[in-house]
């Protein structure tokens, strides 16, 4: 015992909670536990992570987690709170301890849910073809008949040799005597996958050395093979295969463009997508892609508002002409979400054995339709261990806001008694039986403690049948309550690991050697929405940094005491971008920023991690300084260090960003911007009208004091600033400078517009940036600079026109 | 009775559209033993890029189109001819309202005319407890399932106003039922609202009126555009009762089939997505002229 006292701290770092973390945890009574088995024993598959975990001090799991979290922080994770107006993001709640699930325990799970995908689809081309299940009386018509995601367009309408399941997921839980339990499909657009790729690199900061030995099974194998079944499902090569998403407003839609961006697909929206002739085309800068294969993140009532849903703003008008024609492939079919249908378990078990004569080997949770009379009077008789809820919903009645009761006590419903609700409204009505779950290790406060847990499993269709994505993704409850009521929205997610007994393979994702000669990838057509979002980023950006040079300039002359007219002038020229100077830092720049952040918000699939950090960082510096910064110097160094990021930002994407049609318009996007305001500033600055000074704030606010210094050796005059700023090719702060960078990237462009002709933007810019080639410093005056100054914005409408419609 | 029907529906719009899909349910159906589709020809103007004809889930035939050129409008023309057929024998005996839950509950048929489609809330018309309450008031239990629906319709004809003004087509059946006002498509939703309450499967069902009345009958409300009114189920053997409450009859030789659904949803004679900007202004025109018996 004196060994333990003196010698630990030296040989082996110990938490606070003692020896071994296991030693502490303390399972809930009567309710089983992934960690500990019921006889009070660390599971074996457990061991590796609890002894790594608690050789390391408190000091050391808080760097190991930060590790994690920072890698989630950095990749800018969250989930999107819909309806919010303001499109708040929130941070992405992560629980660093994975859960770890023997191989063994996995295999059973795994034969489970084949079998029940399969049974799924089985259902679906049923439901969608002869109806054979429900003229035999396996299913209630009016159960279906009645429901929503129900969707007759798609009777008869999937080409016969198309599965309508491609990708499907599962909600699992396990049962007090240790069995696994389904308690709901998801089938319709199931989300996560990209949720469980995040939550391994993160767990793999957190436990580098570990993850390396454990004999983790690996995801990366799971999504290659999905990526190649997608591309598998083309008939045409020159065709594409996309997400479909619903958009940024959506609560996943960061997970959908990191899956995006990870397999390399386009993530497309409704409205980026037309269908002509039976087929269906996404809208790009060089014309309509052909789209044959769409996974489909969007659910299927909202996805054509000729057919489906009329209010739908999401979705695309003809996708279903496109899918009756055969010309697309859905994956999850169009109305697949009928599978979802909280009451269809009740008939699952049946079903099995009627079509494939075998019991389900995962059972689902025990599940009553009211509709039949049998079926009520047993719930009606075990009502206070049942959750009671909508028959046709397709999430757990506590999800949702209809009707329903848990363990006898009613919620939204007028009526005060159970019993005369249900009676009242049994064929709509469906009963599960309440069901606990099993709990989890998560780290709190230096010790580890129980949490309820669910996993979440995912299926893709691989060319031999169906593949499971090894782990990855596990709900964790907030409180200790271990009913799976207890798990709303929100809790925690957390990694789960598959560990096997010997090594794994780690898959690669470098292809065989070929025998082919390598042929460099085509660079993919760019949106038109996400050109016009990166086109406005750019604007929005160089507007950012025009703004604050103008602050600058401002809060410097006024801790030098300048006179009221040239501070006014400042202030005048802030007026035309709409920047009130309402405190030192104003609320119109704010505004410009967001503007800039909201574009790259909408097109995360295509912008890299570091440049989106760069822009959020930005922001944030923003705000924190708006709180304190007072007029004059210390606003003057404020905006100063607000620059150097901007700079930074345009820097980030002018060396990192490849050249693709996406980096023109950003690069468009600022080129214009800054000739549109060096041309008003010189048309106001370099009038003669203008108060002494101003010549100097122009050259201050071009960055172009040296270079004037250097070259003219005297002080600032009319010719000399206009020569400097306007006319000089050499001088990227000039005009001229920028109409030749527009006119260099849209000969780029242009080289593939779809007509032969020249587009009005290209003649616009060729005008232009002639005119300033042959105007001399004497030609070009305010008149002249006016009129530039309207032909520079009538460029972005005609630009619009060109490309963006 | 051979009738020879003419209507036109317009879209005008305030500026050009850039691009636009529609989908069109105006051919009087083909439905055996009741009416015949002699002859039907539908025109579409601008001349669309695509045209796809084909027959929806309850077996109405709708037109698809679409038009990639900028255009100020769209016109959509029928020109048909049909014979609407006497019932050659009288209905079978419809069931007594007490044995349709159940004779409902027993159906394993998910086919187009099975009364399951017609038996909950559909996207036009919700479940309304007024509604429920207005039609359990106005029937009683001994009756059969067509006394009950006829009771209904009446009623309900005898509470509400018609007035073309009152609503447009996207005013909800609940402020229509709650104003006491509205035209057939209000009459309609209202009416299957009130039977799918009381548990009889009701649908809607749009077509035309003669547009002139036969000597010494009052001219039909509703005869001057596209109509609508309501079927409901009365079991097995009796099939559907079709029963117009803006007119308080049952439908007859005067009302002729263009399709059926759940409500007007399912049905509307035209639906479209525009790419394009400003408002828009719709005009109908409808002639129904019967030649005679046959």
């Amino acid at each position: 015992m004196s060994d333990d006292f003196g010698s630990a701290p030296q040989t082996r770092p110990v938490t606070s909670a003692g020896r071994s973390l296991f030693d502490s945890y303390r399972p809930l009574p009567g309710v089983p536990d992934e960690l500990c088995d019921a006889a009070g024993h660390m599971r074996p598959v457990w061991a590796p992570l609890i002894e790594h975990l608690s050789a390391m001090s408190n000091q050391e799991v808080a760097e190991a987690f930060g590790r994690g979290e920072q890698h989630l922080a950095d990749a800018g994770v969250f989930f999107r709170k819909y309806g919010d107006t303001n499109a708040a993001t929130r941070d992405w709640p992560y629980s660093p301890v994975p859960v770890v699930l023997a191989q063994s325990d996995w295999d059973t799970i795994t034969e489970g849910l084949m079998q029940r995908a399969d049974l799924l689809e089985q259902i679906a081309a049923d439901l969608y073809g002869d109806n054979d299940l429900i003229a035999q009386g396996h299913l209630p018509a009016e159960l279906i008949a009645a429901n929503p995601e129900w969707l007759r367009p798609m009777v008869g309408a999937q080409p016969e040799d198309t599965p309508y399941l491609h990708f499907c997921a599962f909600e699992l839980g396990r049962g007090p005597d240790g069995r696994w339990w389904v308690l709901q499909d998801l089938t319709d657009a199931p989300s996560g996958a990209g949720f469980a790729l995040e939550n391994r690199i993160a767990t793999t900061h957190v436990f580098p050395e570990l993850y390396a030995d454990a004999n983790v099974r690996r995801l990366a194998g799971f999504f290659d093979t999905f990526r190649t079944t997608l591309s598998g499902l083309k008939s045409d090569a020159n065709s594409a295969a996309a997400i479909l998403t619903p958009g940024p407003l959506t609560d996943t839609y960061y997970e959908q463009a990191y899956i995006a961006r990870y397999l390399g697909l386009p993530l497309l929206e409704g409205g980026d997508l037309t269908v002509q002739d039976g087929r269906l085309n996404a809208r790009t800068v060089k014309g309509p892609l052909p789209v044959e294969v769409l996974w489909r993140r969007m659910d299927s009532v909202w996805s054509d508002p000729l057919e489906l849903r009329s209010d739908s703003q999401l979705g695309t008008p003809g996708l279903m002409s496109a899918i009756r024609h055969g010309h697309v492939t859905m994956v999850n079919a169009l109305g697949a979400g009928v599978l979802e249908t909280q009451a269809l378990m009740a008939f699952l078990p049946a079903i099995s054995r009627a079509l494939t004569g075998a019991d389900l080997k995962l059972p689902n949770v025990a599940t009553w339709w009211c509709g039949g009379e049998k079926q009520l009077a047993h719930v009606q008789r075990h009502a206070s261990r049942m959750m009671i809820g909508p028959a046709q919903a397709t999430r757990m009645p506590h999800e949702g806001t209809a009707p329903h009761a848990i363990g006898g006590t009613l919620f939204h419903s007028e009526d005060s008694q159970v019993s005369t609700w249900l009676a009242a409204n049994a064929p709509s009505l469906m009963a599960k039986e309440l069901v606990t779950l099993s709990t989890t290790p998560v780290f709190e406060n230096g010790a580890l403690v129980p949490r309820p847990m669910t996993l979440r499993v995912f299926l893709a269709r691989g060319p031999n049948g169906w593949d499971v994505m090894p782990g990855g993704f596990a709900r964790v409850g907030a409180g200790q309550d271990a009913s799976a009521v207890s798990m709303r929205r929100g809790g925690a997610v957390a990694d789960v690991w598959v560990v096997a007994d010997t090594p794994v393979a780690t898959p690669t994702l470098l292809p065989a050697p070929s025998s082919t000669p390598f042929q460099r990838a085509s660079t993919e057509a760019l949106p038109s929405r996400a050109a016009d979002n990166l086109f406005w980023l750019g604007r929005y950006i160089e507007r950012t940094e025009g703004q604050l040079r103008l602050l600058r300039a401002y809060h410097g002359r006024r801790s030098e005491g300048a006179s009221g007219v040239l501070l006014g002038t400042i202030a005048g020229q802030l007026s035309v971008h709409g920047v009130k100077i309402d405190t030192p830092l104003p609320q119109g720049l704010c505004q410009t920023l967001s503007g800039a952040v909201n574009a790259a918000s909408q097109i995360r699939d295509r912008f890299s991690v570091d440049g989106w950090a760069a822009l959020t960082d930005m922001e944030m510096t923003l705000k924190q300084m708006q709180k304190t910064a007072r007029f004059g110097d210390d606003a003057a160094l404020a905006t100063g260090v607000l620059l150097r990021k901007a700079v930074g930002f345009a820097g980030l994407t002018q060396d990192n960003m490849y050249r693709t049609a996406g980096w023109h318009f950003l690069t468009m996007g600022r080129a214009l911007e800054r000739a549109a305001m060096t041309t008003s500033l010189l048309a106001r600055w370099a009038d003669p009208a203008a108060p002494d000074g101003a010549l100097d704030l122009a050259l201050e606010i071009g960055d172009s004091m040296i270079v004037h210094r250097q070259r003219y050796a005297t002080i600032a005059s009319r010719d000399s600033v206009i020569d400097l700023l306007a006319l000089d090719p050499a001088n990227p702060r000039a005009v001229r400078f920028q109409l030749d960078v527009l006119l260099d990237r849209v000969t780029g462009l242009t080289a593939t517009a779809p007509q032969g002709y020249m587009t009005d933007f290209e003649r616009g810019v060729r005008t232009l940036q002639t005119s300033f080639a042959v105007h001399r410093v004497e030609t070009l005056d305010t008149k002249a600079l006016n009129a530039a100054l309207s032909e520079v914005l009538a460029l972005s409408i005609t630009l619009n026109s060109a490309f963006l419609q | 009775m051979i009738y020879d029907i003419r209507l036109t529906i317009a879209t005008d719009y305030a500026g050009f559209a850039s691009a636009g899909r529609h989908l069109v349910c105006v051919m009087p159906r083909d439905l055996g033993g009741e009416q015949r589709l002699i002859a039907g020809l539908l025109n579409l103007h601008p001349a669309p890029a695509h045209r796809h004809d084909r027959v929806d889930f309850f077996g109405n035939a709708v037109v698809e189109f679409a038009i990639n050129a900028p255009h100020q409008g769209v016109e959509v023309s029928v020109q048909a001819r049909i014979e609407k057929t006497a019932p050659s024998a009288a209905p079978a005996p419809s069931l007594p309202l007490s044995a349709l839950a159940n004779a409902v509950a027993r159906c394993r048929d998910m086919g187009p005319d099975s009364p399951v489609h017609f038996t909950a809330a559909s996207p036009r018309v919700p479940l309304d407890a007024s509604m429920t309450r207005f039609a359990a008031a106005h029937i009683t239990s001994d009756m059969t399932t067509a006394q009950a629906i006829i009771a209904v319709g009446r009623a309900l004809h005898g509470l509400m106003r018609f007035d073309p003004s009152a609503t447009t087509v996207d005013t909800p059946a609940s402020e229509a039922f709650a104003k006491r006002h509205g035209v057939c498509q209000d009459f309609s939703h209202i009416m299957i609202a009130c039977l799918r309450g009381i548990g009889i499967p009701a649908g809607y069902v749009s077509g035309y009126l003669r547009t002139q009345p036969p000597q010494g009958m009052p001219r039909l409300e509703g005869a001057d555009a596209m109509h609508a009114w309501v079927r409901a189920w009365c079991g097995p053997n009796a099939g559907w009762l079709a029963f117009d409450p803006t007119n308080d009859r049952v439908a007859d030789q005067s009302h002729i089939i263009v399709a059926h659904g759940r409500d007007y949803a399912d049905v509307s004679p035209i639906r479209g997505i525009l790419r394009g900007s400003g408002g828009q202004k719709s005009r109908q025109s409808v002639d129904v002229i019967p030649l005679g018996e046959t």
